[in-house]
């Protein structure tokens, strides 16, 4: 790739497919913009016009978009501790030598490999349910009552069962991380006279912070449009307890067959993906540096 | 102080066993180097002085207190290993002062202590950098400072100086020399670098296959080495081991003699044909075929002018050549 000539050739035949990747992001994204500036209603067509930023002043002030905004972050935030800090617990235990190691690590692996819709349902009538579920007849065992997790804590039980999916991903970048941790320097702290908590949090932890990092930013843009496992648990009920951006954008476009109000909304889901992008850019993006 | 006696110290690993009866004794002040080729288990006993490894039987102790059981951290041992192991997200001056954090010291005193070592270590302007923005004998040397600063009853090296280049093992090598000499603390120091032995040690120790073959001080094992290992080990270029007809004549199985102690003299008794020399300089060093002996490693001093093939005349020096018997000891003269 030294010539002239070579990058020319190299330039032109990469084009193809930059410019496909570049239609395929922006012709849904124009069009999106597009529609969220039309009144634009499926049940009826032919009225179609321009409104400008009406259908946006409809989606920041119907009585669901900030609760939605609230859940949605507080889904991602909770998703993200609980896979941060359990991550790491397992990481550090399955890095201990034990008998079986192979086949552990491939079970914890395996919530990974069930799809959402399916893992979410398993959990909504196998485990949760106050009726027929695991935890409920556990409840009755110890004399207690039985917990009706999807209208008590709808919420929380979702950031649990997306949290359960999300700890394997986590806990394999985290496992992957500490096997290159230095025995030697292990050693020399250990000679040094750090107990193993010291070790932990001196040399463990910032030696993780990399991989951390790549597990939240990673986790946060997938976190962001949770929807099968609301959608197949409490369709963002009781009320609004449950709704998220991404399925507040479904029930209008989908279920109230409003395309522009949809899009408007969708356009500002994108927008808090910046936002919070950015933020994590800013927070934790220098660990990336080496 | 530091004295570390070891007694009947055994470690095997999954029923292979690496370390077979090991006595020792290190005395106070002394610098003892474990030498001997990979795989001798010189390493492994180091960690187990340490007390990163357990031992399977036998029993260490460190200024007449047992500590076969004590962990690393008690054990009063402080160790620079072989790839420096520095916390790679502190400073050199928290890498330094880890040790006495750790023990829990008041902060003016870490930082006087750790001022302290950086001046003997020649790296005060490096204490706010990190380890991955020094070189490598940098790194050593904040190793080296990590150590001192505990002041441990003995420093033990895990061949600390095999990541560096020829010319900077050479002034470490003098380095820890010196810091040995202002210090006097006992210093136990693994090497697979019968040189850095040989310039370093007050004590020698040559293992081979998880046993001692000798203890001894440098020239000691340099002009009587016990056995036809520690003969070929020590000594550069290796002695030369001469078997058959003319070691008979001398009363032994192998006769041994150094490149050193072989002279050209044209009425020697070995005639031979000389082969590759080597140039350097200060010394020349030839390979000579000789008849009925075979190749022999002859050192002669400053420029020689034989070139290959040319027919030459050697002489041993009397009196300092080595007799070994069949089992490969010394037959004392």
């Amino acid at each position: 790739m030294a010539t002239q000539a070579s990058r020319t050739a190299s330039r032109l035949m990469l084009s193809p497919a930059v410019v496909l990747l570049f239609l395929w992001m922006i012709v849904p994204l124009g069009m999106t913009v597009y529609f969220s500036f039309l009144r634009f209603n499926l049940l009826m067509p032919g009225t179609e016009e321009f409104t400008g930023f009406e259908n946006y002043l409809y989606f920041f002030t119907d009585p669901a978009f900030w609760p939605a905004l609230v859940n949605t972050l507080t889904l991602v935030l909770g998703v993200l501790v609980i896979t941060v800090l359990g991550g790491v617990g397992l990481a550090v235990l399955l890095d201990q030598p034990m008998w079986g190691q192979g086949i552990v690590r491939i079970l914890v692996i395996a919530p990974f490999l069930v799809m959402p819709s399916v893992s979410a349902l398993v959990w909504k009538n196998m485990l949760m349910n106050p009726v027929n579920g695991l935890f409920a007849a556990a409840a009755r065992g110890l004399g207690l009552e039985p917990f009706d997790f999807f209208a008590e804590a709808p919420l929380a039980s979702i950031i649990t069962i997306v949290a359960w999916q999300w700890l394997p991903f986590a806990t394999l970048i985290l496992l992957t991380a500490l096997q290159s941790l230095d025995r030697e320097q292990m050693e020399a702290a250990e000679m040094d006279g750090a107990g193993p908590f010291w070790r932990f949090l001196h040399l463990t932890v910032p030696h993780l912070m990399r991989a951390i990092t790549v597990v939240v930013l990673i986790q946060t843009i997938f976190l962001l449009s949770v929807f099968a496992e609301i959608l197949v648990t409490t369709n963002g009920g009781p009320g609004t307890a449950s709704t998220t951006l991404t399925f507040l954008v479904y029930m209008q476009s989908m279920l109230q067959f409003d395309v522009g109000l949809g899009s408007a909304g969708g356009i500002v889901a994108v927008i808090l993906a910046n936002i919070v992008a950015i933020f994590l850019m800013r927070m934790i993006g220098k660990n990336l540096e080496t | 102080m530091g004295e570390i006696v070891l007694s009947q110290v055994k470690k095997s690993f999954g029923g292979i066993s690496i370390i077979q009866g090991i006595d020792l004794t290190i005395e106070d002040g002394e610098f003892v180097v474990f030498v001997g080729p990979s795989g001798c288990g010189k390493s492994t006993l180091l960690r187990l002085i340490a007390g990163l490894e357990d031992t399977s039987s036998g029993t260490i102790a460190i200024d007449g207190r047992d500590a076969t059981r004590l962990p690393p951290a008690r054990r009063g041992l402080a160790m620079v290993f072989q790839s420096y192991a520095l916390y790679p997200h502190m400073t050199v001056g928290k890498n330094i002062a880890f040790p006495l954090r750790m023990a829990g010291m008041p902060k003016e005193e870490q930082e006087r202590k750790v001022e302290a070592a950086a001046k003997v270590l020649n790296l005060t302007p490096y204490l706010d950098r990190r380890p991955s923005q020094l070189s490598g004998g940098q790194r050593q040397r904040v190793a080296i400072g990590r150590a001192i600063v505990r002041e441990p009853s003995a420093f033990l090296f895990d061949e600390p100086l095999s990541n560096l280049d020829a010319a900077l093992r050479v002034s470490m090598r003098q380095e820890i020399s010196e810091l040995h000499q202002s210090l006097k603390t006992t210093m136990v120091y693994v090497t697979h670098d019968q040189v850095e032995a040989m310039t370093m040690a007050d004590k020698i120790v040559v293992l081979n296959a998880g046993r001692i073959e000798q203890v001894g001080s440098p020239l000691e094992l340099y002009k009587t080495p016990a056995n036809l290992f520690v003969a070929g080990f020590i000594g550069s270029p290796k002695m030369n081991f001469i078997e058959g007809a003319e070691a008979a004549k001398h009363a032994a199985h192998t006769l041994g003699v150094r490149p050193e102690h072989v002279d050209i003299a044209a009425d020697g008794p070995w005639k031979g044909v000389v082969g590759i020399s080597e140039h350097l300089g200060s010394d020349t060093f030839l390979k000579v075929q000789v008849e009925g002996i075979g190749p022999l490693t002859v050192r002669a001093g400053g420029e020689v002018r034989l070139r290959h093939g040319d027919p030459v005349s050697l002489a041993p020096q009397t009196g300092k050549l080595h007799r070994f018997d069949a089992a490969g000891k010394t037959i004392a003269a």
